[in-house]
C-alpha cells in the first residue's frame, strides 16, 4: 500500500536544454540551465525557463496531461508531447533538444504555424448520418461496431504524425496529401456505422492516400497508440482496392448485392 | 491561403535522433538480401527438393517436375531449352508477389532498402517523391490477387505437411511417423497460416468492408480473428520468412545426405 | 488610431471556442447571421476537450426511473437551493436533446447492450445519468461540435485574446483583441456578443485548469457594467494528482469512483463512512457492500460515501490529512484496483473504462492503477459563479452581451454536480446562440467609439514601455496564486480572507509595473502580464463575496462559520462596478419559485 516505494525519488540535479531560439527563417539552438528532478516532463522545465530565463519564450500548452495536443515538440529528434516526456526517458548526462515541429512552417521558438492542418479537414466531406432508428429520432448502435470508430476518435490533433509523415516532412506534398492525421478522420467517419457518405473517390485523387508508402512512422509517434496505419490507412487502401482495382470483386458485391456501406 | 515557407529539408541521414536508427532498416536489408540470395539460389537448383514423405515448400505445388508430387507429370517437351527450368521458378512467383506487395514487406523495404525514408524523422536523399500513387507503383493495389492465389498455395502447403506424415517403408508399405522434419513442416504451416490470415486483404474481405458486424457472429468471429493476427502481422512474416527458408535447408541437407532425419516414431 | 486595427465585423461575436462557445456559434449560424468565434488558443484545444466523466441527462437509458425531474432536484440540492431555478429546469428538461443532437452530427458514446447510449453514475447524481465516451467524453464533444461547426460558415479567429469589450451607450458592440502570433491588433464589430470564456483556474496555485483560464470573460463583462454573481463559490474536486510535483493539480476523473474507486486513508480505512450530511443520508449506502453492489448498477442499493457532492468530499481528505491521516505526500488514497476482489480481469475492466487515467498515471507517475492506489488531494476545479445572466435568453445585465457555460452564473448554486458542466454548455449555448442571434438582427444599429479600442490598445503596449526591474508577470501570478490558495482555498475564515484583499490590491500596484522583453510576436510574457488584470478582479471579486457569505454552503467553507445559515439562503452576491471603478457587492433576491417545482423538490427530498 505504501506508493511512495514505487515513486521515484527526487533526485535534484542540474541539465542543460538546448531550445531553438527564434523566429520564422531565422533561428538557433541556445542553451539554458535548468534545475530538474526526475518526476518533471519536458514541459515543465520549458515554463520553468519561460518564467524564470526567457520571458519571451514562445510554446503552446493547455492541459499538461496528454490530452490537448498543444504542446507537440521535438525532443532530442523525436516527436513528441512535451507534457508526457519525462526527464527519467531522456540521457541524463546529455543536453535535451527540444526544436519545432518540422512538417509546418516556423512562427517562432517552439511554435509552428499548424493551419494548414485546420484547412485540410475542411476538404472531407463532412458526416451524413441515415435516417434515425426510432421514432425519438435516435439510432441504436452495438458497442462492438462502435469500437473501430472510438479508436480514432481519441485523437487530440496533436499534429505529431503529420509532422514526421516524410511525406509531408521531407516532399512537402501538402498540397496533394492530407496527412495520416486527417486519413484518420476520413476512417473515423466512412467505418462511422450510421454515416452513408462515400469519401474513397476523394481519397484517391485529392486526399492523395497513394502518397502514404506504410512505413509507419505515424503510428510510432502516435501519442494516443491509435493504429494509425494498420486500422485506418491500409483498411481504407483495401476500400480504394474495392471501388478501383477489383473488378473481380466488385462484380460480385453488385451479383450478392451487398452493399459495403453500413 | 498563403503560407510561410516550410523548414529547410534535411539531408540525408541528417536527424537529431539519438539513438541507433539506422540498425533496425540494415537488419531489413540484410535479413531480406540473404532470403533473396538463397530463395534464388534454391530455385534454381532444381535438385535436392524431396526428402522421405517431405517436399520443399519452394517446389510446391510441383506442377510439372520429376518426382512423384508432379501434378502434370515431368517437364513437358514442348519446354524451351534456353528457358531454364525448376519446378520452384513456376511457382515461386505467387508467394514472391504476395510478399512483395504485403503491406507490412512493403513498409520495410521502403525504409530498408530505399530509405524513403531511412527512418522516421531522419532526412532523406530523394527530392522527388510520388508514393504509390501513380503507375507502376500503384500496381501495389493488386495484393489481392496475388493473395487470392497463395491462398491455393496454402491448401498445398497444407496437404504436404499431412503427408509428411506418411513414410514410405522397404517394403512399399505406407505407414504412419513422424521425423524432425515433419514438425519442421508443421511449424513452417502455422508460422505461414498466421501470416497469411493476418493479411489486410484478408482481414478486409472477411469483414473489414464492412462498418456494423453485429449480428453476424461468423463474420465477426473471422474479422476478430484475423485482426488479432494482423495485430502482429510483421512477426508473422519475419518468423514464416525464415521458416519457410529454413524448411527448405532442412530437406536440401537431409537430400544431400549432409545430415540424418531424426525419425521420432 | 483605429485605422490601424484589422476591423471585421459580424452579427454575432463568440468569444470562446470551447463546448458553450462552439454550441452557440453554431445555433446562430444557423439562423442565418453572420458569426464569428475567437478563441485563445488553437480550435479545439479549450477546457472542454479535458472533461472526462461525462454529461449529464436524465435519458433514462440504464435507469428508466430517471426524468427531467430527478435530474432538475439532484442539481438544485447539489446546488444548496441557490442556483437560477429557471436554468435548473431548463437545463434539466433539454440536457437529453442536445446529447441526441451530437449524436446526429457524429458522436459516439458508449452502449448500452440495446445499443442506445450508456449513462453512468456520478456524484449527486441519483440515478445513472452521464453519457461518456470512456473517460474523454470532453474530447468527443468538443470534437464533435469542431468537425460540424466548421462546415457552418463560421469565421474562426484562432489564437486571438480579447482584452475589451466595445460598447454604445449602454449596450455592446464589439471587442478589441490581439492575435498571438504577431501582436497585432483587432477590432471585432458586432451587434451581439456571446461569452464563453470559461473559469478562473488559475487564480489558484493547485488547479486542474490551463493558462487560458484566467476569468477573462469575468472580467471583460464586468468592466462593460455586467453584474457578476455567487462568486464566492469555486469548486475545489476532491481528486487531483499530488505527486510528482509537476503534475500537482491535474485531474483524475470522478468517474473513477463512479467504476468503484474507493478513498482510504493511511490506515486503510475508508473514511467517508464516518460523516454522512443529513439531507444524503437516506441516499447512500451505509456499508460496504451495498456501496458495490450500486456501482454495479444493482437499482435496490444507495450510492457509496465516495460519490457525495465534491464539496463534502474534498472537506472529507482535508479533514484526513490535518488529523494526521494522510498519505505521504498530503493527500489520501484513491484505490480502483480493489475490484479485483469482486469482478474477475478487474486490470482490463479498468484499462477500458477509464483508459485516460491508466495511462496518466503510467506515464506520468509511474503507477499501474490496477494494481497500486493512486495518492490524490484536491485541486481547483470550476468556478459555480459568473455573469449574472437571464434564465431563459442567458443575456447579461448588459444589452446584448450574452454569456454560456462555465463564465455564466446561476445553473449550479453553490455546488456544481460531475457531468452537469458539459450539459450546461450545450443547452445553455444553444440558447444563448439563439437569442444573440434575435437580438443582433433587431438591433443592428451602433457606433464604435474608436477611443474605446484606442485606450485598450495603449493599456496593452504599456508593458513594454516600461524598465522597472521588479517582479515579472509570472512572479506577479505565482504570488496572486500562492495567496489565493493559502487563504481563498478550500478552507477560509474572515482573518483570511480579509488579509488576501490587503495583498490582492498590492499585487494589482506590481501588475501595473509589470515590464516585458522581446516584441510582440508570440510572446508569452506579454500575454501572461495581460491576463493579470482579469486575474485581479476576478481574485478581488471572488474574495469580497466570500468575506460577505458568514456561513457556509456548497463549495464554500467557512471554519469560522462552519454551518449553513437559511438566512443566506435567499439571495445571491452580486458584484458590480460602482461609477468609481470601485468593486460594489450586494444581495439579490431570487425569485419565488413556482409551485409546480417546488412540488418536485418535495417530491425528491
Ligand atoms: C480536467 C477537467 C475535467 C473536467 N471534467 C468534467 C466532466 O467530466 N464533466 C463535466 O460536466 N465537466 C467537466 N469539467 C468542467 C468542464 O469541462 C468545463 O467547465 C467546461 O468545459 C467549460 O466549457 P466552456 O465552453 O465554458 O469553456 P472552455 O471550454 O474552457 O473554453 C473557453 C474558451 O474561451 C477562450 N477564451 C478565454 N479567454 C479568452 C479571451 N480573453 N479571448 C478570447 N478567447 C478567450 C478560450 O481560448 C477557450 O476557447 C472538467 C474540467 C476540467 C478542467
Ligand atoms: S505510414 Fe504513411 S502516413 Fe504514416 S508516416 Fe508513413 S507514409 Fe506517412
Ligand atoms: S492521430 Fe495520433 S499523432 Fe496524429 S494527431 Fe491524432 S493523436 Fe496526434
Ligand atoms: S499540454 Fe495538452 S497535450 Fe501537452
Ligand atoms: S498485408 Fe501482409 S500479406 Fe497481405
Amino acid at each position: 500500500m505504501d506508493a511512495s516505494s514505487a515513486l521515484p525519488t527526487e533526485n535534484t540535479r542540474e541539465q542543460t536544454f538546448r531550445l531553438w531560439r527564434g523566429e520564422r527563417d531565422e533561428g538557433e539552438f541556445q542553451d539554458f540551465k535548468a534545475t530538474v528532478t526526475d518526476g518533471m516532463v519536458v514541459l515543465d522545465v520549458v515554463l520553468q525557463i519561460q518564467a524564470e530565463q526567457a520571458n519571451d519564450l514562445a510554446c503552446r500548452w493547455n492541459c499538461k496531461a496528454g490530452k490537448c495536443g498543444s504542446c507537440s515538440a521535438e525532443v532530442n529528434g523525436k516527436p513528441k508531447l512535451m507534457c508526457m516526456t519525462r526527464l527519467d526517458q531522456l540521457p541524463a548526462n546529455e543536453p535535451v533538444t527540444v526544436e519545432p515541429m518540422r512538417a509546418f512552417p516556423h512562427v517562432k521558438d517552439l511554435v509552428t504555424d499548424v493551419s494548414w492542418n485546420f484547412e485540410q479537414k475542411m476538404k472531407v466531406a463532412k458526416f451524413q448520418p441515415r435516417a434515425p432508428d426510432a421514432p425519438d429520432g435516435t439510432w441504436r448502435m452495438q458497442q462492438a461496431d462502435v469500437d473501430r470508430v472510438q479508436e480514432f476518435r481519441k485523437c487530440i490533433e496533436c499534429f505529431l504524425c503529420q509532422d514526421v509523415c516524410h511525406v509531408l516532412r521531407d516532399h512537402h506534398k501538402h498540397d496533394e496529401f492530407i496527412g495520416p492525421r486527417f486519413i484518420t478522420y476520413v476512417a473515423a467517419l466512412e467505418m462511422h456505422p450510421l454515416d452513408t457518405a462515400d469519401r474513397i473517390p476523394a481519397l484517391k485523387e485529392e486526399h492523395g492516400v497513394g502518397f502514404c508508402n506504410i512505413t509507419k512512422c505515424c503510428t510510432e509517434v502516435c501519442p494516443e497508440h491509435i493504429q494509425i496505419t494498420d486500422n485506418a490507412i491500409i483498411p481504407l487502401k483495401e476500400r480504394v482496392v474495392d471501388q478501383f482495382y477489383d473488378p473481380v470483386g466488385k462484380l460480385v458485391k453488385i451479383f450478392s448485392r451487398r452493399s459495403t456501406n453500413t | 491561403m498563403t503560407h510561410q515557407p516550410l523548414p529547410i529539408q534535411r539531408g540525408f541521414g541528417e536527424t537529431l535522433r539519438r539513438d541507433l536508427w539506422w540498425v533496425s532498416p540494415l537488419i531489413v536489408f540484410l535479413s531480406f538480401s540473404a532470403f533473396l540470395v538463397y530463395g534464388t539460389w534454391a530455385a534454381f537448383q532444381n535438385a535436392y527438393y524431396t526428402y522421405g514423405p517431405y517436399l520443399s515448400p519452394f517446389y510446391s505445388p510441383e506442377i510439372w517436375g520429376d518426382s512423384h508430387w508432379a501434378l502434370l507429370g515431368p517437364k513437358p517437351g514442348w519446354w524451351p531449352t534456353y528457358v531454364p527450368f525448376s519446378p520452384a521458378l513456376l511457382i515461386l512467383p505467387i508467394p514472391g508477389l504476395f510478399r512483395f506487395t504485403c503491406y507490412y514487406y512493403r513498409g520495410a523495404y521502403y525504409k530498408g532498402f530505399w530509405a524513403d525514408p531511412a527512418n522516421c524523422a531522419v532526412g532523406e536523399a530523394r527530392k522527388v517523391y510520388r508514393g504509390e500513387k501513380p503507375m507502376p507503383n500503384a500496381l501495389q493495389n493488386l495484393h489481392r490477387y496475388s493473395m487470392y492465389l497463395v491462398l491455393v498455395v496454402m491448401a498445398f502447403l497444407a496437404y504436404d505437411a499431412w503427408e509428411a506424415f506418411w513414410w514410405l517403408d522397404m517394403g512399399g508399405n505406407v505407414h504412419f511417423g513422424a521425423g524432425l522434419g515433419t514438425v519442421i513442416m508443421w511449424a513452417n504451416l502455422v508460422l505461414l497460416s498466421g501470416y497469411t490470415f493476418g493479411c489486410h486483404s484478408v482481414r478486409h474481405i472477411v469483414g473489414g468492408f464492412k462498418d456494423r458486424l453485429s449480428g453476424q457472429p461468423i463474420r465477426a468471429a473471422c474479422y476478430s480473428g484475423c485482426s488479432r493476427l494482423n495485430a502482429k502481422h510483421g512477426s508473422w512474416a519475419r518468423w514464416s520468412m525464415f521458416s519457410v527458408g529454413f524448411t527448405d535447408i532442412y530437406i536440401r541437407l537431409c537430400a544431400m545426405g549432409y545430415i540424418t532425419d531424426w525419425r521420432i516414431f | 488610431m483605429t485605422g490601424e486595427y484589422e476591423t471585421v465585423e459580424h452579427d454575432v461575436l463568440v468569444i470562446g471556442a470551447g463546448g458553450a462557445g462552439l454550441r452557440a456559434a453554431i445555433e446562430a449560424a444557423s439562423t442565418g447571421v453572420r458569426v464569428g468565434l475567437v478563441c485563445k488558443s488553437l480550435l479545439g484545444k479549450a477546457h472542454t476537450v479535458m472533461a472526462e466523466g461525462g454529461v449529464a441527462a436524465a435519458m433514462g437509458n440504464v435507469d428508466d426511473r430517471d426524468d427531467w425531474k430527478v435530474h432538475f432536484a439532484d442539481t438544485m440540492r447539489g446546488g444548496q437551493y441557490i442556483n437560477n431555478w429557471r436554468m435548473a429546469e431548463l437545463h434539466a428538461r433539454e440536457a437529453g436533446a442536445r446529447v441526441n443532437e451530437l449524436e446526429a452530427w457524429g458522436a459516439l458514446f458508449d452502449r448500452t447492450p440495446d445499443g442506445r447510449i450508456l449513462q453512468r453514475n456520478f456524484g449527486g447524481h441519483k440515478y445513472p445519468r452521464l453519457a461518456h465516451v470512456g473517460d474523454r467524453t470532453g474530447l468527443e464533444m468538443i470534437r464533435t461540435l469542431q468537425d460540424h461547426g466548421i462546415h457552418q460558415g463560421i469565421d474562426i479567429h484562432m489564437e486571438v485574446t480579447i482584452v475589451a469589450l466595445l460598447t454604445d451607450g449602454g449596450r455592446v458592440c464589439g471587442a478589441f483583441g490581439y492575435d498571438r502570433e504577431r501582436g497585432r491588433f483587432h477590432v471585432y464589430k458586432a451587434a451581439a456578443v456571446v461569452m464563453a470564456t470559461g473559469g478562473i483556474g488559475r487564480a489558484f496555485k493547485i488547479t486542474s485548469n490551463s493558462w487560458e483560464y484566467t476569468g477573462d470573460g469575468h472580467a471583460l463583462a464586468y468592466d462593460a457594467g455586467a453584474a457578476l454573481q455567487d462568486m464566492e463559490f469555486v469548486q475545489f474536486h476532491p481528486t487531483g494528482m499530488i505527486w510528482p510535483p509537476s503534475v500537482r493539480g491535474i485531474l483524475v476523473t470522478e468517474g473513477v469512483r463512479g467504476e468503484g474507486g474507493i478513498l482510504k486513508n493511511n490506515q486503510g480505512k475508508r473514511f467517508m463512512f464516518d460523516n454522512i450530511p443529513d439531507n444524503y443520508k437516506s441516499s447512500t449506502a451505509d456499508n460496504l457492500e451495498e456501496g458495490w453492489k450500486y456501482v454495479t448498477g444493482d437499482k435496490n442499493s444507495r450510492r457509496p460515501p465516495e460519490l457525495l457532492t465534491r464539496d463534502h468530499v474534498a472537506r472529507m481528505i482535508m479533514r484526513e490529512v490535518k488529523e494526521g491521516r494522510g498519505s505521504p505526500h498530503g493527500g489520501v488514497f484513491l484505490d480502483i484496483a480493489w475490484i479485483k476482489e469482486h469482478i474477475p480481469n478487474a486490470a482490463e475492466h479498468i484499462k477500458r473504462k477509464l483508459p485516460s487515467m491508466y495511462h496518466q498515471f503510467m506515464q506520468l507517475a509511474g503507477i499501474d492503477i490496477t494494481k497500486e492506489a493512486m495518492e490524490i488531494g484536491p485541486t481547483t476545479h470550476y468556478v459555480m459563479g459568473g455573469i449574472r445572466v437571464d434564465g431563459d435568453t442567458q443575456m447579461s445585465t448588459v444589452p446584448g452581451l450574452f454569456a454560456c457555460g462555465e463564465v455564466a452564473a446561476g445553473l449550479h448554486g453553490a455546488n456544481r454536480l460531475g457531468g452537469n458542466s458539459l450539459s450546461d454548455l450545450i443547452v445553455f449555448g444553444q440558447r444563448a446562440g439563439e437569442h444573440a442571434a434575435k437580438f443582433a438582427k433587431a438591433n443592428k444599429k451602433y457606433t464604435i467609439d474608436p477611443a474605446q479600442a484606442d485606450n485598450a490598445a495603449r493599456a496593452a503596449l504599456a508593458p513594454f514601455d516600461r524598465t522597472t526591474t521588479a517582479d515579472g508577470p509570472f512572479q506577479v501570478q505565482e504570488a496572486l496564486q500562492e495567496t489565493m490558495h493559502a487563504n481563498v482555498g478550500i478552507v477560509r475564515n474572515d482573518a483570511d480572507l480579509r488579509s488576501a484583499l490587503a495583498t490582492i490590491n498590492t499585487l494589482r500596484e506590481k501588475a501595473a509595473n509589470v515590464a516585458v522583453r522581446g516584441n510582440r510576436n508570440y510572446n508569452p510574457g506579454w500575454n501572461t502580464a495581460l491576463d493579470l488584470p482579469s486575474l485581479l478582479t476576478v481574485s478581488e471579486a471572488l474574495t469580497r463575496a466570500a468575506i460577505a457569505r458568514e456561513e457556509s454552503r456548497g463549495g464554500h467553507f467557512r471554519e469560522d462559520k462552519p454551518d449553513k445559515d437559511p438566512a443566506f439562503g435567499t439571495f445571491n452576491f452580486v458584484i458590480t462596478k460602482g461609477a468609481d471603478g470601485e468593486m460594489q457587492l450586494k444581495r439579490e433576491q431570487i425569485p419565488e419559485m413556482p409551485a409546480n417545482l417546488k412540488a418536485i423538490i418535495e417530491e425528491n427530498k
